[in-house]
């Protein structure tokens, strides 16, 4: 069997630890348009705070691909898909054939056009290592910092950067910080806490034009700056299934089994949109939990076994300036909120069922919370009053706590 | 595999699994010298109310979310036991996020803990396990 993987990030990783379950002699070949050994994304930030180094970033061991018997081509990139002949073409001509194709893609930061930016000189966008290399060589002792996007990227990369000496100010579209996973009260704690370590904020904004040095909101604000983050959004890459007619939508559209529209291509990872079984719809989930468990997903069907990936939620743990935010789900239904000057607590519950939850601050034992809403859990099972006021397993009967803490299995035992 | 499992109608609620946890990962010979004044941050945690009480630890579960959710790849599965590797975690809690028992806690250093079973401390038994005066934790081999 030839399995052939498009991408080198953490779906490729899970597809390769599972393909090796069940098939030690097939060959494995890994395409990666980047030069480097496998690294977490989400760890360039942590780089540039010096809290990892890019040994430590790696995010399996060196020995990794011989252990796995892969085979990896770096510095290489698919063009095309070409899937009468089952190959892939790259960008210097040669073919890599396959049995079975993983597309895990990834996704790309996504520019505005705004006028003026090409007069920009010094302009990054914030999601590979070589993004982060390129931001810190740029920066200066009190270079001026502007970042466009107070999202996720954008806030850890003002995380990143604030222990340099730099100016740092931030603008965002959204009348919030972290607008898609916070709501408004979250999302003012948020905000103050990163005021308070000086990062400026301009929100509701939005910027109308650049020159090389300045940005001018639609107020007429204008923000001089000498170095400019752009970090608005990502979008999932596509085109190679798209190209030969597979299924797509903003992502690559996979079933529970990681299976796109076409024989034999799997697909895995931020490139992808997948059923987010809090709210009961599919959309793009890009956060490195789901991308491996969906690369396992792929990789254990790839390889012949039959195994379902039907537990995908939203999921954010983020730690800023010393301020931990967690937060799953969907925000739907009543709300059980406890809230104080930097934490809050909000769960959100309909039908039974935990939808969603915003944690700051205190975030200990937030799985059980986690699992409520992976699990579907009905909420008339369990202490529920209990299990707002504190997540635990005594919330859970007796019954079920001799399952999860004693390993018992007969119901007589334990009731 | 043998794993710590706990029985909750023998626990006591004494708390000692949690000092004897603590212990173990210090270098002193003597408990109470070693844990004098000291704000624990045990491994393995109580859960108390109602006069019901057991104690949770890491399932060392078969299908380990903590390490599949691991961003950094410091969460592994080395023969049945996941392990923390504190050198390469840098406290993101994505493994506090993920865990569905609430045993797996930030630490002291900035690197997050859980227990290990004592591997990296002690040969045999879990410390927990040993220093139970009901016998309401125990290590052993259950289930398939």
């Amino acid at each position: 069997m030839k399995y052939v993987i498009v991408g080198n990030s953490t779906a490729a990783v899970g597809a390769v630890e599972a393909i090796r379950r069940n098939d030690k002699e097939g060959s494995i070949t890994i395409i990666s348009n980047e030069k480097y050994h496998v690294y977490s994304r989400p760890l360039i930030s942590y780089l540039l705070l010096g809290k990892t180094d890019e040994n430590r970033m790696k995010y399996r061991d060196d020995s990794f691909y011989i252990d796995n018997g892969c085979e990896l081509l770096s510095g290489k990139t698919a063009v095309k898909i070409e899937p009468g002949e089952k190959r892939v073409v790259l960008d210097d001509g040669a073919f890599v054939s396959y049995d079975r194709l993983l597309l895990c893609t990834g996704s790309s930061p996504f520019v505005p056009p705004v006028p003026g930016l090409d007069k920009v000189k010094s302009k990054f966008t914030f999601t590979t290592l070589d993004d982060a290399k390129a931001l810190n060589d740029a920066l200066k002792e009190n270079s001026r910092v502007l970042i466009v996007g107070a999202g996720l990227i954008g806030l850890k990369c003002a995380e990143g950067i604030s222990t340099k000496k730099v100016k740092i100010t931030c603008i965002d579209l959204a009348p919030r910080v972290l607008s898609s996973i916070l709501d408004d009260e979250s999302s003012e704690i948020v905000k103050r806490h990163l005021e308070e370590h000086g990062i400026r904020f301009y929100l509701n904004q939005q910027v109308v034009e650049f020159e090389e040095n300045t940005a001018y909101l639609g107020d007429n604000t204008a923000i001089r700056f000498d170095v400019l983050v752009t970090a608005v959004g990502v979008r999932p890459n596509i085109s190679l299934l798209k190209d030969i007619g597979g299924k797509t939508n903003r992502g690559i559209i996979i079933d529970e089994r990681c299976r796109t529209s076409i024989p034999d291509i799997y697909a895995a990872g931020d490139c992808c949109e997948s059923m987010d079984i809090s709210a009961g719809e599919a959309k793009v989930m890009a956060l490195l939990p789901n991308a491996y468990m969906q690369g396992e997903c792929a990789g254990m069907n790839m390889s012949g076994a039959d195994f379902v990936f039907d537990k995908a939620i939203p999921l954010n743990s983020i730690g800023l300036l010393g301020l931990h935010i967690m937060t799953a789900g969907t925000y739907t239904g009543e709300v059980y909120a406890e809230t104080g000057e930097k934490t809050c607590k909000k769960l959100f519950y309909s039908d039974n069922r935990l939808n969603g939850f915003i944690l700051i601050g205190n975030i200990e034992k937030a799985g059980i919370y986690t699992s409520l809403i992976r699990e579907r859990t009905p909420l008339d099972t369990i202490d529920f009053e209990l299990i707002c006021k504190m997540p635990g397993l005594m919330a859970f009967s007796r019954k079920e706590r001799a399952e999860k803490l004693g390993g018992v299995r007969d119901e007589s035992i334990g009731a | 595999m043998k794993r710590v499992y706990v029985n909750e109608q023998w626990c006591l609620g004494c708390h000692l699994c949690e000092y004897y946890c603590a212990f173990a990962s210090t270098n002193e010979k003597d408990m109470a010298r070693a844990l004098k004044d000291v704000k624990i941050n045990p491994r393995i945690r109580i859960e108390e109310k109602d006069g019901i009480s057991f104690a949770v630890s890491c399932r060392h579960c078969d299908e380990p979310l903590c390490v599949k959710s691991c961003i950094t790849g410091a969460l592994t599965k080395v023969n049945g036991i996941i392990m923390i590797d504190k050198n390469r975690c840098i406290g993101c809690y994505t493994c506090v996020l993920s865990c569905p028992y609430g045993a797996v806690y930030p630490s002291e250093d900035g690197a997050i803990q859980k227990c290990e079973l004592c591997i990296k401390t002690h040969e045999g038994i879990p410390r927990c396990v040993t220093g139970c005066p009901n016998g309401a934790i125990m290590f052993e081999e259950r289930g398939e």
